[in-house]
């Protein structure tokens, strides 16, 4: 059996499952946030009682993250929903904004906090909670229905996946990052290329990478239609859980032989910084091929691209330089923030580097722009803005305005194209 | 959940890759699909996110839709897990969905939900249809007909998950398989 298809047998109680298994998977974790969170305990109250419990409470994690620097009321009012709902149930996992327990984007936090255990099932109300596969745990997206049952029984009906490999070797380049080997694959499978799979990368490359290059590749499993992304945890992986959480937890790893769909081989030495041109995913072009593409706008943020390294690859580039257009930096969450202040290159903070830079003034940590959102989100698009973004998700108003237009690229290569003022190979400046 | 086994009425096309921000943009996510004025308004954005040349979907004046079918064609509902989606299209009033194929979550979503059938063509039905054209879903046949001249088009069966779509949703379900109390 694969990873992905041993961590469910053992959560669902069998000694085997297949691919095409329909099976009532426990639970580990139940992640939502402030737009959906609202909407779960709705369908949780309307189906098991006013009056009901949680299946448990230590397995439940609420991280509002999407619409927190908003003067938007209902959204002030959804966390208020998340509030009351913390307080009466007795949940002891919520990061409330406004107060010093605050974290920010939910996939960047979730591992942060130890939340994520190699073996275990995470199950949330986000599409990109396929991030967390890069610790070894089955962890997938899932409706405010689905959530709502979860709370309830603690169990889900779900469909094992079939796995597709991805076997990455070779050196990568120091002008490459793992967004580009997500982008490159995804540009080769398509956006619906593992629709209903599980997409398992392994190899020298990806042992070589850190764990939040990782979860960069993991969190993008969703754009080529995956269930979830999964990465075997190794001792660099196990080390990153156990300086977080005192958890016991039991890994699991693929057989030698285990069957999957398909196998997919690259040698990431070989391999050009792209980017994928809008409005979906797949578009993926080489950054030297794009140069005669103007920019209004840089966006460095959210749960692919707004981490701590995403932000050292940033200013690798920028430092002693000046930008050439708008550029706009929310880290993901305080850690990162803080991480900010706390990383130097020769002597500099990156936030120092990013300053004398000329970026905009840095955000506090949330989703922000990455998916639009109320009108006075910061760095929301409002007109015919090219941007080049560090996010995962190209489609037409995805970051706000239908008009504007969004090239998904590596921290190295929106930095570049920063100071260049049109889409830039990072080679190149 | 749309218990009819005939949904009779104008079609509405679409094409390859409807992501979930077309279908309800972020803008509206501050919505709360189980309060019922709230349930309303995102039926009233389905489809909001389109760009300009394609026609209002939800065009009645109550903030519904004329369109009690939906064509669409490769990976319907790709993107986020907002379940607004399927809800914003049920609360339209759209019944069913005919797509070539879908997104994992989307799909998952209009079957937990009941909110909308989401059916799959046997080949590609974008072009066989225009916006506005008559059409007749019939699920227990696995049809869909052109009413103008009568071509029936087949659809695939739903297959495993026919016994939750037949229950009307996930919890429905779970009840009548004895997963979670009847009450
Ligand atoms: S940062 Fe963007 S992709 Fe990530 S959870 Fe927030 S809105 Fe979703």
């Amino acid at each position: 059996m694969t990873i992905t298809e041993k961590i469910l047998a053992r959560e669902s109680g069998a000694k085997l499952v297949s691919p095409g298994d329909n099976i009532w998977a426990k639970a580990g974790m139940l992640l939502t946030h402030d737009v959906c969170g609202p909407g779960t305990i709705g369908i949780f109250k309307r189906e098991f009682g006013k009056d009901a419990k949680v299946f448990d409470r230590e397995k439940i994690v609420i991280l509002p993250d999407h619409y927190i620097y908003t003067e938007d009321e209902k959204a002030h009012r959804n966390v208020d929903i998340l509030r009351a709902f913390v307080k009466e149930q007795g949940l002891p996992y919520f990061y409330d904004p406004g107060t010093v327990t605050y974290c920010g984007v939910c996939h960047v936090a979730m591992p942060e906090l130890g939340h994520v255990r190699p073996g275990e099932t995470i199950f949330g109300t986000d599409s990109h909670t396929c991030t967390h596969g890069a610790l070894g745990a089955f962890s997938t997206g899932i409706g405010n229905t689905d959530a709502g049952f979860i709370m309830g029984t603690g169990k889900l009906l779900i469909k094992v996946p079939q796995t597709i490999r991805f076997v990455l070797d070779g050196a990568m380049p120091s002008y490459l990052s793992a967004k580009d080997l997500i982008l490159h694959i995804i540009g080769d499978i398509g956006v619906d290329g593992a629709t209903y799979c599980a997409m398992e990368f392994t190899g020298s490359a990806i042992d070589a990478l850190s764990i939040e290059e990782r979860c960069t590749i993991c969190n993008m499993a969703v754009e080529a239609g995956a269930k979830n992304g999964i990465i075997a945890p190794d001792l660099k992986a196990l080390a990153y859980v156990k300086a977080r959480t005192a958890k016991p937890f039991e890994p699991l790893y693929s057989d030698p032989d285990a069957k999957v769909a398909a196998e997919y081989r690259y040698d990431v030495s070989t391999l050009e910084p792209v980017v994928a041109k809008p409005h979906l995913p797949d578009n993926k072009a080489l950054a030297r091929a794009c140069r005669d593409v103007k920019i209004d706008q840089v966006y460095i943020g959210s749960c692919t691209g707004g981490k701590l390294e995403d932000f050292i690859m940033a200013a690798k580039i920028m430092k002693g330089r000046k930008v050439a257009v708008r550029t706009l930096l929310v880290p993901a969450t305080r850690v990162v923030e803080q991480g900010l202040v706390d990383t130097q290159i020769d002597g500099q903070s990156l936030r120092a580097i990013f300053e004398a830079a000329g970026v905009e003034p840095i955000a506090p940590p949330s989703c922000a722009a990455c998916l639009g959102g109320p009108v006075d989100t910061f760095g929301r698009t409002h007109g015919h803005e090219v941007v080049v973004s560090t996010t995962n998700r190209n489609f037409i108003g995805r970051m706000g305005s239908k008009d504007s237009q969004i090239y998904l690229a590596s921290p190295y290569t929106a930095a570049a194209s920063a100071l260049a003022g049109h889409i830039a190979d990072p080679r190149d400046v | 959940m749309p218990n009819e086994t005939l949904i009779r009425g104008p079609v509405y096309v679409l094409e390859d890759n409807i992501d979930t921000d077309l279908l309800i943009p972020a803008c509206y996510l501050n919505l709360v699909p189980t309060i019922p004025e709230e349930y309303r308004k995102l039926g009233s954005y389905a489809l909001a996110g389109l760009p300009e040349t394609f026609p209002k979907y939800a065009c009645n004046a109550d903030g519904t839709t004329p369109f009690p079918i939906v064509i669409g064609g490769r990976n319907f509902g790709c993107g986020s897990s907002r379940e607004h989606a399927p809800i914003a299209l049920g609360a339209a009033g759209c019944k069913a969905v005919v797509a070539e194929s879908y997104a994992r979550i989307f799909f998952r979503n209009s079957v937990a939900t009941g909110e909308v059938f989401p059916l799959e063509s046997e080949g590609r039905l974008c072009g066989e249809f225009k916006t506005g054209d008559l059409a007749e879903v019939n699920i227990a046949k696995n049809t869909i007909t052109r009413l103008s001249d009568g071509k029936v088009f087949s659809l695939k069966p739903v297959g495993a998950v026919a016994p939750v779509i037949a229950a009307g949703g996930m919890f429905a379900y779970a009840r009548e398989i004895g997963m979670i109390s009847k009450s």
